[in-house]
């Protein structure tokens, strides 16, 4: 089972289980990454923030081996590895929730969430699965109507756990959530950001991408930002303000998001930095 | 599903909901109704067909529904029905192969030529002609995977290409008789179960599926889901057991159970448990559901393109091998007409969707008794060929626009 033997690793917390340095990819004439470096570290949630079309779906698929980087060196515990496809990425223990979800609408549950890593040798362990399955989703808590209707029929915060749970099977020690919570409501996003504690507590290292401030400052460890396809800084939550983030994924101290922030916070007085 | 309380947690233990209705009558009943309520219609829409084709062309003539009628009809349906397959096949991955009826005429002819003029035994001239469709699958596949070409306009091309490598190997004769004696025109024409073995045969199926889902129920007991019941299985067995055994009864009254239907049958059951029970079916399916998705989870999707199209072709292949068994001929005309058509409407008509990841390989088999059914009633009562393409043309309309409307429906209830 996926959740339980990452915690008695016997790793040191913190350890860096991911790194890049110079990760540089582009569609023909878009760069739309441009010498990126970031550090991913178990039992830690790195949250990756940036506007629209900063990079960061494209670096999660880097790092998932949807898109291979044209250049740049990627460390998987300090060892230098290449991630050309997404079997290679899922070998490596990287597990990736896209922004799109990824799941196949005409098959179950149970088919969506070993799609690519089924149990059996020549015919399917279909028996084996299900059971995993529902261990699986009972401990995240899930709520399903059942495990063998198509995916089609449940709803957008159903599918987003059915993603998630996905990402968990196989035992991956880096899971990677593209905004998971963009779709969801006030008790799912309640739900997944659990979720994501729960990850982080078993000593799984956690990348989230997200808009939403508060959903970084409820779970982010640390905040990587980036900004036009280059990394804009790294601060750690604790010890940040919300201003400093936001200038640094807008790119600018003052400006519209910053201030506005700022005079709501501390009562008008438009002051922006520690 | 819209009647499913969405909200209720998995428990460990407590039975799958969805299952502990199904298990009994009334609330299997109820599931269906949902199910095809959402759009979820598998094959229901094509056995209510079949009833009232049936129904209607029996009444119009009663030897329409004679033993010695539907034993004709099950041999007839063979060659299209294996092509039909393939159609299946394909179809799953949203993609068609439009020159299924010029390769199983390839088929033919080398197997006319390879018999005759070149004298090869059997089984190297069916060896060839196979092989040839396995090359043909994998140059669609090839150029699919490769250059991303719709597989409409490689299909159509090679529909043409291999039309003239038809004529090419059938020279100028243009039609050759095979020999009465070999063993392919016997298999196809005079090869039947003896009575006795279509009712040990009939039995044996109904205790294999006894057995293989005594099978499942254990297995899912053994890692705690829940199953179906020892007496529920022997039940829906034994209802097997008597619709089987009341059709090799029915056909035994005639010349009985052929060859060539158990071969199609048993084509079916294995592509089928091929589709549902292995890797490579699923990743079939993932493909058919979402191209993307079947990426990002890790499967090849080229292989599973490449296998489906030499899949396709090869069943095709083999098609025409038993169609010149069954014409005991092989000539220009063979596999032209509605040879095509017949095979990729049987696969729709059958319940198989047009839109890629949903049907069966027993679609092939209920599609294709449809379209043989109404070919024969519509013979029977002295119909030209005009009348049954109009006909056939109107029924594989109606299975389109099925489709559509399930597709719709999915839709609808957010679950397109
Ligand atoms: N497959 C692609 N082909 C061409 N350009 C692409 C592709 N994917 C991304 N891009 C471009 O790369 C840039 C970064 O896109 P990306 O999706 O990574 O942004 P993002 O930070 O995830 O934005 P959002 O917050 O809107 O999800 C954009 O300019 C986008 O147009
Ligand atoms: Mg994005």
């Amino acid at each position: 089972m996926p959740l339980k033997t990452t915690a008695t690793r016997g790793r040191p917390r913190l350890r860096s289980v991911l790194s890049l340095h110079g990760v540089s990819k582009s569609f023909g004439a878009v760069r739309a990454l441009n010498s990126v470096n970031l550090e991913v570290r178990r039992g830690e949630v790195t949250a990756l923030l940036g506007d629209n079309g900063a990079g960061k779906s494209t670096l999660v698929k880097v790092l998932s081996g949807v898109h291979p980087a044209d250049a740049g060196e990627l460390y998987f515990d300090d060892e230098r590895v290449s991630i050309t496809s997404p079997a290679e990425a899922r070998e490596l223990g990287i597990a990736t929730v896209y922004q799109d979800l990824a799941l196949c609408d005409n098959l179950d549950v149970v088919a969506n969430l070993f799609l690519g890593q089924e149990h059996g040798h020549l015919t399917l362990a279909e028996e084996q699965m299900e059971g995993q399955a529902r261990e699986l989703l009972r401990q995240l808590s899930a709520k399903l109507p059942s495990l063998r209707a198509p995916v089609a029929g449940l709803s957008g915060g159903q599918r987003q756990t059915v993603a998630i749970a996905r990402a968990l099977v196989g035992d991956p020690s880096v899971v990677i959530l593209d905004e998971p919570t963009a779709a969801l409501g006030v008790e799912q996003t309640a739900e997944v950001l659990n979720l994501v504690e729960a990850l982080r507590d078993r000593g799984l290292a956690v990348l989230i991408i997200t808009h939403n401030m508060a959903d970084v400052e409820a779970v982010a460890d640390r905040a990587a930002v980036m900004r036009l396809g280059r990394d804009n800084g790294v601060f750690p939550i604790d010890s940040t303000t919300h201003e400093e983030i936001l200038a640094a994924i807008t790119g600018a101290m003052e400006n519209a998001a910053s201030t506005r922030a700022a005079r709501r916070r501390s009562g008008g007085t438009g002051e922006s930095s520690t | 599903m819209s009647n499913v309380p969405a909200t209720k947690p998995l428990t460990p233990g407590s039975p799958d909901e969805e299952l502990a209705r199904g298990l009994s009558l009334r609330g299997a009943a109820a599931t269906m109704v949902a199910r095809v309520r959402a759009g979820q219609l598998g094959s229901l829409p094509i056995v209510v067909g079949l009833v009232l084709i049936w129904g209607i062309l029996q009444s119009l003539n009663s030897a329409f529904l004679s033993s010695r009628d539907l034993v004709n009809l099950a041999t007839e349906m063979v060659p299209v029905g294996v092509i039909a397959i393939g159609i299946v096949l394909v179809l799953l991955v949203a993609e068609i192969d439009l020159s299924v009826g010029s390769m199983s005429g390839v088929a033919s002819s080398i197997l006319g030529v390879g018999l005759t003029s070149r004298g090869w035994s059997l089984p190297v001239s069916i060896v060839v002609a196979l092989a040839v469709g396995v090359v043909v699958g994998l140059v669609y596949g090839f150029a699919y995977v490769r250059f991303r070409v719709p597989s409409f306009v490689i299909t159509l091309a090679g529909l043409l290409a291999l039309l003239g490598l038809q004529l090419h190997i059938l020279g100028t004769g243009g039609s050759i008789n095979l020999p009465f004696q070999s063993g392919i025109v016997q298999f196809m024409q005079n090869d039947f179960l003896p009575p006795l073995a279509a009712y040990a045969l009939a039995a044996a199926c109904s205790v294999a599926f006894f057995g293989s889902r005594l099978g499942l129920a254990r297995r899912r007991r053994r890692h705690g889901l829940p199953a179906r019941g020892v007496l529920a299985i022997a039940v829906s067995a034994l209802v097997l057991l008597v619709a089987l055994e009341a059709v090799a009864w029915y056909l035994n009254r005639a010349r009985g159970v052929s060859m060539p239907f158990v071969l199609f049958v048993a084509l079916v059951i294995v592509v089928d448990w091929a589709l549902k029970r292995t890797k490579w079916g699923r990743g079939v399916y993932a493909v058919g559901g979402s191209v993307e998705a079947a990426r990002r989870a890790g499967i090849r999707v080229s292989l599973t393109y490449l296998s489906v199209f030499v899949g396709c072709s090869f069943l095709a292949a083999l098609g025409g091998l038993l169609a010149a068994g069954r014409l005991s001929a092989a000539s220009i005309s063979s596999g032209t007409g509605d040879v095509n058509l017949n095979a990729i409407a049987a696969a729709v008509i059958g319940g198989t969707s047009l839109f890629g990841g949903r049907g069966s390989a027993y679609s092939a088999l209920l599609g294709i008794l449809v379209i043989e059914s109404i070919s024969n009633g519509l013979t029977l009562l002295n119909l030209t060929s005009a009348a049954r393409f109009m006909i056939t043309g109107l029924v594989l309309f109606i299975a389109v626009v099925v489709d559509s409307l399930a597709k719709r429906s999915r839709a609808l209830h957010g679950a397109a």
